[in-house]
Formats: structure tokens, sequence, C-alpha cells
């Protein structure tokens, strides 16, 4: 939609509902085609964008989170883990409002990647926790009467250790974060579920846009859910 | 000392609106709580149903889960806002226009989106509770909604609390979104009022995301109290010197609980399985 | 002690405990889990008041039979009936038509099991564990249900142990309290599923003893699946030797347990007796 533009106004809030159209189909297939394209390049260009660079943000900053709550010393760690579960624990809606405001210089969608980003990574370095406490004791113990290093030690001991029993949860946190990327909204960023309403609030057709936004969100988190529960079940015969 | 003045003009102003203030908190306290409440109904009924040996229940319910964690919550607002209207006005359903009830859209869309979620979770843990306890039940010849009801989900209540902590608690974040329809002023939608006049960093940081986080904290620990009730009935666990501790539970986003589900030492053998549905 | 001395080919012996009318008949009862088939063709018949054990080796049907009679299986193929009635199918026209939810509750709340493992119930006291079902279930009055669980919990032992949950009592408690809270249904069968293998040896006699009593006691019907030889001949009046899903052979306790017919009853209670 090249109507729409990124630089927003203001932190948006829809108009009140109108109904106007009350005659012709409920579901206008035609209409549907026409809009597919815009919605398709939404969802290309900016819903699959930010997921994947904010999964592959997310992955990277929750181990070094995790590895640093288990490293620093103490009071350091704890305020790393404070900061964490505030993150984690606050709405990525008044996030993303907050940083739009604060760096208005900054395109929003990268004010999006940036906190869903920040936020997944919160989540994701509990999941590596999990995993790097999962590491038996023993393996530890090993590398210790081995003289190894302990950057050694991490990178070749614990991680590759840690990280397998992590790729389910990663990419579940991947498809939650993808259902959120709709919350760009709040800071005007032209992602699918916004062109929608964008589409609808210019043609007062509503259901076709809205349909579509919701059937290609199932269409793409479903099967990947399948295919991760899958993965899951595989890891953990494997153990 | 210009910083300082600012400051200053700041907290006058939050004074000024802290009665709004305080009627967004109350309006997003009741969209946690009212959203919470029927998402429980949801999860209870579609966990329940997802959880029995019956494919007529079985599958409608696996087919609403799905449909309803698949989509966005966003999109499932968008729908009830624009779309069901459509609908009612053409077929003259009899219920009240949704575009005249945004608040209780507002909890419909979030009672219904966690609740997907959550029923995930109630049909894991239901799964958690010993065979054996089943059996005792059918050795005793109770009926369904009697072992239902007094046997097996009072057991797995206790091993579905943390994820449904986890979930409440995003219940919590997402109803900020719920800001955008029209007259439902929760905390967010004042907090945006709020910046106009101060820093932002003044009302979305420090008054925003650290009464959300407090808010967050609250939940938490009543759960944790729910659950060491719950603990405390079936037999294990201390009771409430735990609930008082200040030991954060990580909240993630699959609902799974994480470490609280698998740690306790159990009566049956086999009950630490994950509670939790395959994601958020 | 009741000392049947009817030879092993002939039916249930008909002591002054026993009525000679079946209550529980096994008629070509094949039970298969998926390909698995675990007893085929089966048939047998115990009479009220009878009290048979099964015996053999691990994974021979034995506690599948129990689980047929209790309804936590499925029965693929044949019929059981108790007093007659079927139990889970009904044959009609030469078809196996299954019999309705509510006739097979009337017939299962005449049956009470006790478990290996217990399976008290934990979200309740003791006492509500064992008067759960008679209130509930039977509908009984409230004080009548309470009254017998006291008398029960007496008979087990356990009178002080009436508010305590079931996680704080030890593996012989619990097992004590879980027979007390099969006999508050009164049942007229009692299926016993190796209910001293996850007890500490030490408390097995103390169980056992329970279950003698009531045996002595009472007239109700056991059906036993039980490790300890012991037991089995003091109690049965009928030991079934189970290999393979098939009755390999059956008869008095005395028969069984010093001149069994078959190489493979010997073999195997040699094994279990030792050097007997």
């Amino acid at each position: 939609m090249s109507t729409l533009s990124t630089a927003a106004v203001l932190a948006q809030e829809v108009d009140e509902p109108t109904i106007i159209d009350d005659s012709g189909p409920i579901f206008d297939w035609g209409f549907a085609v026409d809009i597919l394209p815009d919605m398709l390049m939404a969802f290309l260009q900016v819903t699959l964008v930010v997921t994947l660079v904010g999964t592959l943000i997310a992955a990277v900053l929750g181990l070094v989170i995790a590895i640093l709550i288990m490293v620093l010393p103490g009071p350091l760690a704890w305020i790393v883990r404070w900061a964490a579960n505030f993150i984690r624990m606050t709405p990525i809606v008044v996030q993303l409002i907050f940083l739009f405001w604060t760096f208005l210089w900054m395109d929003p969608m990268t004010i999006g990647i940036i906190v869903f980003g920040v936020h997944y990574a919160t989540y994701m370095s509990e999941v590596y926790r999990a995993g790097i406490e999962s590491v038996p004791k023993g393996q530890w113990e090993a590398t210790t009467a081995l003289s190894m290093s302990a950057m050694r030690t991490w990178r070749r001991v614990v991680i590759p250790q840690a990280l397998r029993s992590t790729v389910p949860s990663l990419g579940n946190y991947a498809i939650s974060m993808f259902k959120d990327t709709p919350f760009l909204f709040v800071i005007s960023v032209a992602e699918m579920v916004t062109v929608a309403q964008t589409i609808g609030a210019q043609t007062f057709r509503y259901n076709e846009p809205i349909t579509i936004a919701g059937l290609i969100f199932l269409a793409a988190s479903y099967p990947t859910a399948v295919l991760i529960n899958r993965l899951e079940k595989r890891l953990a015969y494997a153990h | 000392m210009d910083w300082l003045d600012t400051q200053r003009d700041n907290f006058q102003v939050l004074s000024n609106f802290s009665e709004r203030l305080i009627d967004g908190l109350v309006t997003t306290v009741q969209l946690t709580v009212l959203g919470g409440a029927v998402a429980f109904l949801v999860a209870v009924v579609l966990g329940l149903m997802a959880g029995s040996p019956s494919l007529w229940l079985r599958g409608p319910a696996r087919v609403l889960i799905e449909f309803f964690r698949g989509i966005s919550l966003l999109v499932l607002l968008f729908w009830l806002v624009y779309v069901l209207p459509i609908f009612i006005i053409r077929y003259d359903i009899p219920i009240p226009g949704p575009q005249d009830h945004t608040f209780a859209v507002g909890v419909a869309a979030l009672g219904i989106n966690y609740g997907a979620y959550a029923a995930e979770a109630v049909r894991a843990s239901l799964t958690t509770v010993p065979k054996g306890q089943w059996e005792a039940t059918t050795a005793l010849s109770m009926s369904w909604q009697h072992r239902m009801r007094r046997i097996i989900f009072p057991q797995a209540w206790a091993l579905m609390i943390p994820s449904l902590a986890n979930l409440w608690i995003h219940l919590l974040k997402g109803s900020a979104i719920v800001y955008i329809l029209p007259r439902v002023n929760d905390l967010t939608f004042e907090l945006n009022n709020l910046r106009r006049p101060t820093d932002i960093w003044f009302s979305h940081a420090l008054v925003g995301l650290i009464t959300y986080f407090l808010l967050a904290l609250v939940l938490l620990f009543v759960m944790q109290a729910l659950e060491a009730r719950a603990k405390y009935r079936l037999g294990r666990g201390p009771g409430l010197r735990e609930v008082f501790s200040l030991r954060l539970r990580p909240v993630s986003p699959d609902g799974a609980g994480g470490s609280a589900m698998g740690e306790d030492e159990t009566v049956e053998p086999k009950a630490g399985a994950r509670a939790g549905g395959e994601e958020r | 002690m009741p000392t049947p001395t009817e030879p092993a080919s002939a039916p249930a012996p008909d002591t002054e405990e026993t009525s000679g009318a079946p209550v529980i008949e096994f008629v070509d009862v094949e039970k298969r889990f998926g390909d698995n088939v675990v007893l085929k063709n089966l048939n047998f018949t115990v009479e009220r008041g009878e009290r048979v054990t099964l015996v053999g080796p691990s994974g021979s049907g034995k506690t599948t039979i129990l689980r047929l009679v209790m309804t936590l299986e499925e029965l693929t193929g044949g019929y059981i009936y108790i007093d007659g009635e079927p139990l889970t199918h009904r044959e009609k026209d030469g078809r196996r038509v299954p019999v309705s939810k509510k006739e097979q509750k009337r017939l299962r709340t005449r049956i009470g099991m006790v478990f290996q493992q217990f399976n008290l119930f934990p979200n309740m006291t003791v006492l509500e564990n064992i008067i759960e079902a008679p209130v509930h279930v039977l509908g009984r009055p409230k004080k009548e249900a309470v009254a017998k669980a006291h008398d029960l919990l007496g008979q087990v032992g356990l009178s002080d142990k009436a508010d305590a949950h079931p996680t704080s009592l030890s593996g012989g408690q619990q097992q004590r309290v879980a027979i007390a809270r099969a006999l508050a249904m009164d049942p007229e069968i009692l299926l016993l599923d190796e209910v001293t293998s996850a007890l500490d040896p030490e408390v097995v006699g103390e169980v056992l003893n329970i279950l003698r009593t009531v045996a002595e006691t009472t007239n109700v019907t056991m059906l036993i699946v039980t490790h300890e030889m012991g037991f089995a001949r003091d109690v049965s009046h009928k030991v079934m030797m189970f290999d393979g899903g098939h009755v390999v052979e059956s008869g008095p306790p005395e028969k069984i347990f010093t001149d069994p017919d078959h190489e493979r009853t010997k073999s195997f209670l040699s094994a279990v007796l030792g050097d007997n």
C-alpha cells in the first residue's frame, strides 16, 4: 500500500468503526483477490522481516543474557536478571510506544525489530538457562580435570550441549513473536494487519482484508508449530 | 537546574493526571481480571474437551484451540470490531453491537485468545495425573463429572497453575493493545495522554512500564499463593512459607510453567511431564 | 481355613463358603493390544465366595484378567458375565453387542479393586478417600459412611490416621487404607492386583494378615494376583496357573503347590519358591 507511510503521526488508535456497506456480498471474492497482493507484500516485507531479524537478535542476545547471569558476580547478575524480568513482564505495546517517541529519528520498523528482539531475548535467556543447567555436572568436572579454560569450556562443551535441547523452544518463541508482530500497528508500521485495517478504513470493506490476514497467520503459524512439535518429540526420543 | 525543574513539572502534571491514570489502571485491572475469567472458562471447557477420548469432543476442541491460537490477538480484535457487526446487521443476530461495547470486545478477545493457549495447558496437565488415579476412580465406579470434579481436576490444578500464571501475565501485557479501541481508556491510553505534557521516558518508562511490572508481580504472587495452597492440599510442599519468598519463576511465553512442574517429588511415578502448549 | 479336597480336575470346591453359582464367568475371552494377543480362548468360572489366585510368570496375562473384570481394559473378544449378566458385551444373534453404560456401572459397583500402587487420592484425607465413593456413587448417608469408614480403619489398624494425608503415610499404611477404601463399597467381588509388590518386605506381612482376616470373616469373592505363594496357599480355594495367556492347570492349592501335573507349573513354582 503506497498510501501508507511508516512516518507515523502519533501512536495509532483506530477510528470509530462505521458500518456503511450493507449491500452486496458479505465476502467479495473479487475484492479479496484485488487486495491480496498488497497484503502479501506487507507480509513478506514487514511481518516476516521483523520476525526473522527479531528472532536472530533474540537468539543471540538471549544466550548472552543467560551466560551473563551465570558468570557475572552476584550483584551484577542480579541486576541483569531483574532487568530481563522487567522487560519480560511489561507490555510490548508500551515498550514500542516508549521507544518510538524516545527515538523519533529512528525508522519505526527498526524500533519494532529492536523491541521484539530484546523482549524475546529475555524469554529465550530462560530457555538457554534451563539448557545450560541440564548439562550434567560431570561435564564441567571433566573440563576442570582437563584444565580447559572457562572460555573453551563454554564454547566447546557447555553451549553445544545446551543448544540442542533449546531448538524447539526457540522455534516456539519465533512463532509467538510472529503472532505479536501486529502490535506494530501502534507505531504505524505497515505490517500485514495494519495494512488490512487501512484497506478497511479506506474502502469500508473490512471482512475481506481481516479474514485474509487471519488466514495468512493461520497458514503460516500452524504448520510451523506442528513442525516444531515434531522436532521436539524427535529430540526427546533421541535423549 | 533545568533538569530538576523539568522533573518537578513532570510530577506536577502527574499529580494533575493521577485521577485519570488511576481510572486507566482500574480499567486495565478490569480487563485483566475479566479477561482472565473468560480465558479460564474457555480453557477449562476446551481443555476438558481436548482431553476427552471421544473424537466428537476432541476434534472440535482441537480446531478451536488451534484456530484461536493461530490467529493473532489483534486480528481477533479487529474481526470482532469490524467484521462481526456486518454479520450482526446482515443476519439480524440478536446480540448488542460490538461497536457500542468496545470494553466487552476487549474482554472477549483477550479471553478467547489466551483461553485457547490455556486450554492446552489444562489438557496437558490432565494427562500428567497418574493413570492409577483414573483407574482408581473407575474401580470406585465414579461418573465422569464426579471423577473430574473431585479427583482429577484438583490434582491437575496444582500442575496447571504455573502455566496459567504465565498466561495471565501475558494477558495483562496483551491487554495494552485494547487501548486502540474507542472508549477503552486503559492505562496505556492514559499514558499516551500523559506523554503529551511530560517527558516520554517519564510517562512511559517511569510511570507506565513500572506500573505494569508491579501489576504483573501482583498476579505472580497471587498465583504462587494459589499454587502453594494447591500443593499443600495434595500433601506436597510446606505451604505458605514459599509464597512469601521473592523467588521469580521464569515467565515463559509457552505457558510451560518452567521449573515449577518437574522439580517436586511426586507420590506416583511420572508426574513431571511438561504441561503447556507447543507454543507461547 | 477352608480345606478343599477335590482333585485338580474337578470344578471349584464346594465348601460351605462357596455357593456353587458362578459369579464371574469368562467365555472365549480374547484380549489383544494391537497385534499382541495376551489372552485367547479363555474360559473359566469363579463361584460365589470362592477365592481364586492366579499365578504364573509375569506377562502371562494374570493382571490383564483382573483389569478386564474391573473394565480398565477393553475386552476385544468373548464375554465376561458377572452374576450371569454381561459386563461389557452381550451375545445377540451371534454378534457382540456392547452393553449400556448404565448396566455396566450397576455391575461395576459390585466389584472392588486394590492396586499394586495403592492409587489413593492425594487431594483427600484418608477418611475422605474412604467415604468419597460410598457417599457420592452409592448415595449412602454421610454419617453412615463415616461410621463404616472408622470401623474399617479400625480393622486395618489405622484408627488414628483418619485425618492424615495419604502422602504422609508409609507404603504399607497406604495399602491398608486402599483395602479399607475398596471394602467400604461392600463389594461382592474383590480384585487384588499384586497388592504387596510395591511394599517394603517388612510390611508385606501386616497387609497380608489384614487380607487373611477379610477372607476369614467375610464371604467376598476374591480374584487374586500375587507372588506371595504362602498367602495364596492359605487363602485360596483354587489356584490357576497361567502361561502365555492360557490356563496351564488349576486346582486346590495343596495339589498345585505340592503335586502339580504340568512340567511348566513345576518349573515356575521351583523358581519362585526357591529350593522348595
